[in-house]
């Protein structure tokens, strides 16, 4: 994007431990949501290259440090001073700036007042919310399931990003339905994809796969599925069991 | 079939009635409704001579594709409606998962089938921003990128305005609108060499030049669409039939659209002037002279004038596009680095379409290296850093969004597509509720629903 407004560089691609005022310093730590063996990859074959014992953390962008740049630093010190007022301090977990993106991760029992706050307060006024996005991160321990949520402020012309997580032993997330009613069907959708339970959903039932449906078909353990072709006395693999390189 | 003598009717096997714990069920195949109606009067209980609820769909040919909507009525009012979704689930999005970031596009392409160019485009907008290269991408992609996407956009209005037409019999308007499409897909054929489903838009860039000849036809189509515009608006915009059926019809105010997250035609016809192109611009839209199109009345109508009217914006930046690209020939198409391009270029040979002979006789006969390189890019593809992105768009029918998260390897981890027609489709309830049966198909052709991007 080439919006002059838009920070383009990240404020700080590195982990940090600075204290930004918004979070608690204790919540910071980073931890990899996984691990990749190997140099190539491979995971079906003896190891010919060498590299097999080769471990290396996924670590995804850590807590940025402020300034956060652009329009950034405003959105946050509004936040800030109107979480303060609740006495919500700590509501924000962390601040993730990547690509010219934001991220603020919210402590999952706070989400939806902070959800009022984002679209309500004069400063902030997120009044269009793009849904939420399930995502599966199985090795990210206690974290196992987040739900990304994208808010836009027409108003000011800016975007951000919520992240919540909850683990997979208690799969509930506080539905926003009541801020934003366009997360209806979005909310049932992670629902049905997923398997996180949005609590104070209106109606939280399947949307896209048949109301009998074992399994939530997103997450990382439920399998592609497929059947081997046969082809001039070949057989292919299902994509899943294809030699693959992560 | 309204004789009372019960001997005499054949038993249809398909139509006939039972009991459930919710009251009767009828199945209904056609020319039955005399049975039916005695039905009802004949049965005790009140509410169901009543209350109806009536299945419509999935597969009724005006629902615009597999939509099922569960209407309740009264007489010839709708008490309540809801949609039923689903039937096209094809986990589009679970099968990214397994394949390579370029082969992402595949599959993508395939999700809204009516605007295949900015499915691509909003995801490989994602990938470029995690891979840090969205500065990289040659002028001339990006110009082909919006000339492709507005010419898509003209496509994918035609076909809303031509079904829409159909729905409410406006059979004439069914078939001009198709016939200009057909121009349309006869360019993507000629540039992409596919009438749908491109895979076009790739990481990097897009994944040919430009054909020879192509912009006289570009030039060529935008002429003709000049004088084939009007035709719409001279059979349409004062109408009276026409009106008589849009005029008021599926009625959302701006506060109802913000909060169901409508975008795209339906928010602009509520009067505001919301274009992501505009507003937070991408591929280079802001180098574009093109004006938002706005109407005011909130209703079906409105959103049909918005839509003719930005096919005329569109033919506008088409036109401003054919006249850049005249100036790039020759110029790339694809990011320089070579870890990140695709290694070979497509030529028709004398069994058709492939690898370019150039190339192969590169890899095969003079460098080793360059079959590694070759090899290796194809089949395990380029790694992208760990991170998340979202890139939203304009697409015709509102704020089309990927969701990108990558864990640093050759494959999506995750990318979730906010769909607008998903959520736009959440409006029917709203937009028809205390309207007659009629009205319903307008106020669903009105949101423009693709059940492919709804469903994915």
């Amino acid at each position: 994007m080439s919006d002059a407004s838009t920070p383009r560089t990240d404020a700080s691609p590195e982990r940090s431990d600075a204290s930004t005022g918004l979070t608690d310093a204790s919540t910071r730590v980073e931890s990899a949501v996984g691990t990749r063996t190997g140099m190539f990859g491979t995971t079906d074959a003896g190891d010919t290259s060498g590299y097999g014992g080769l471990v290396s953390p996924i670590v995804f962008p850590g807590a940025a440090e402020r300034p956060f740049g652009g329009y950034f630093d405003e959105v946050a010190d509004a936040l800030e001073a109107r979480l303060r007022d609740a006495s919500l301090a700590t509501a924000i977990e962390r601040v993730v700036v990547y690509r010219g993106e934001i991220t603020f991760h919210v402590r999952r029992e706070d989400l939806t007042v902070v959800a009022q706050v984002l679209r309500d307060d004069p400063a902030l006024r997120f009044e269009f919310c793009a849904g939420v996005s399930g995502v599966n991160y199985p090795d990210d321990t206690g974290r196992e399931l987040h739900a990304v949520y994208h808010l836009l402020s027409m108003t000011h012309n800016r975007r951000i990003r919520l992240e919540v997580t909850c683990p997979d032993s208690d799969p509930h997330i506080p539905s926003i339905v009541a801020t934003y009613p366009t997360n209806d069907w979005h909310e049932r959708e992670t629902w049905d994809m997923f398997g996180i339970v949005f609590d104070g959903h209106p109606a939280l039932t399947r949307i896209l796969m048949p109301d009998d449906w074992p399994g939530h078909p997103q997450r990382k353990d439920y399998p592609l599925g497929g059947i081997p072709v046969e082809y001039k006395g070949g057989t292919v693999p299902p994509p899943d069991q294809r030699r693959s390189y992560n | 079939m309204s004789t009372p003598n019960e001997q005499s009717v054949p038993q249809d096997v398909y139509a006939g009635s039972t009991e459930t714990t919710e009251g009767t069920v009828f199945n209904v195949s056609g020319q039955d409704w005399d049975e039916i109606a005695a039905g009802l009067h004949g049965s005790d209980d009140d509410l169901i001579a009543e209350r109806i609820v009536v299945n419509m769909g999935p597969q009724h040919p005006s629902t615009h594709g597999v939509l099922r909507l569960i209407l309740e009525l009264d007489g010839e009012t709708v008490t309540e409606a809801r949609c039923g979704i689903g039937y096209l689930h094809t986990g589009i999005e679970k099968n990214m998962e397994y394949r390579s970031w370029v082969q992402g596009t595949t599959f993508c392409t395939r999700m809204d089938y009516l605007s295949p160019f900015f499915n691509e485009a909003t995801y490989v907008l994602g990938v470029e921003r995690l891979l840090d290269i969205e500065d990289d991408i040659p002028e001339k992609a990006q110009v082909m990128r919006v000339l492709l996407m507005e010419l898509n956009r003209i496509s994918s209005h035609l076909v809303c305005i031509a079904t829409g037409g159909m729905e409410i019999g406006a059979l004439t308007v069914m078939t001009v609108g198709f016939r200009e499409r057909e121009l349309v897909l006869d360019l993507f054929e000629l540039i992409t060499g596919l009438r749908m489903n491109h895979a076009f838009i790739r990481p990097g860039g897009v994944a040919q030049d430009l054909p020879a000849g192509a912009l006289d036809e570009i030039r060529d189509f935008t002429a003709l669409m000049k004088k084939r515009l009007p035709e719409y608006a001279a059979l349409c915009n004062a109408n009276p039939i026409f009106k008589a059926r849009l005029v008021d019809v599926g009625h959302l105010e701006l506060a109802g659209c913000l909060a169901l997250g409508l975008s795209g035609p339906v928010l602009r016809a509520a009067g505001y002037p919301w274009d992501l192109r505009k507003t937070q611009p991408y591929c280079g839209y802001e180098d574009y002279d093109f004006d938002v199109q706005t109407w005011d009345t909130c209703d079906a109508y409105g959103r049909f004038r918005v839509r003719l009217a930005e096919m005329w914006e569109s033919i506008k930046i088409v036109e401003q596009c054919a006249d850049r690209l005249t100036t790039l020939e020759g110029a790339p198409v694809m990011v320089a680095d070579k870890k990140i391009a695709w290694p070979s270029q497509l030529a028709i040979g004398s069994d058709g379409m492939g690898n370019s002979l150039d190339h192969i006789r590169h890899i095969m006969g003079e460098s080793m290296e360059g079959l590694i390189h070759h090899f290796k890019l194809v089949t395990e593809g380029f790694r992208v850093p760990p991170g998340q992105a979202y890139v939203p768009i304009e697409s015709p029918r509102g704020e089309l969004g990927a969701h990108v998260v990558s864990d640093g390897g050759t494959r999506p981890f995750r990318a979730h597509f906010r769909d607008p027609s998903f959520t736009n489709l959440q409006a029917t309830s709203v937009m028809s509720e205390g309207g007659a049966v009629a009205d319903v198909i307008v106020a669903v052709a009105s949101l423009d629903p693709v059940m492919g991007g709804v469903d994915r």
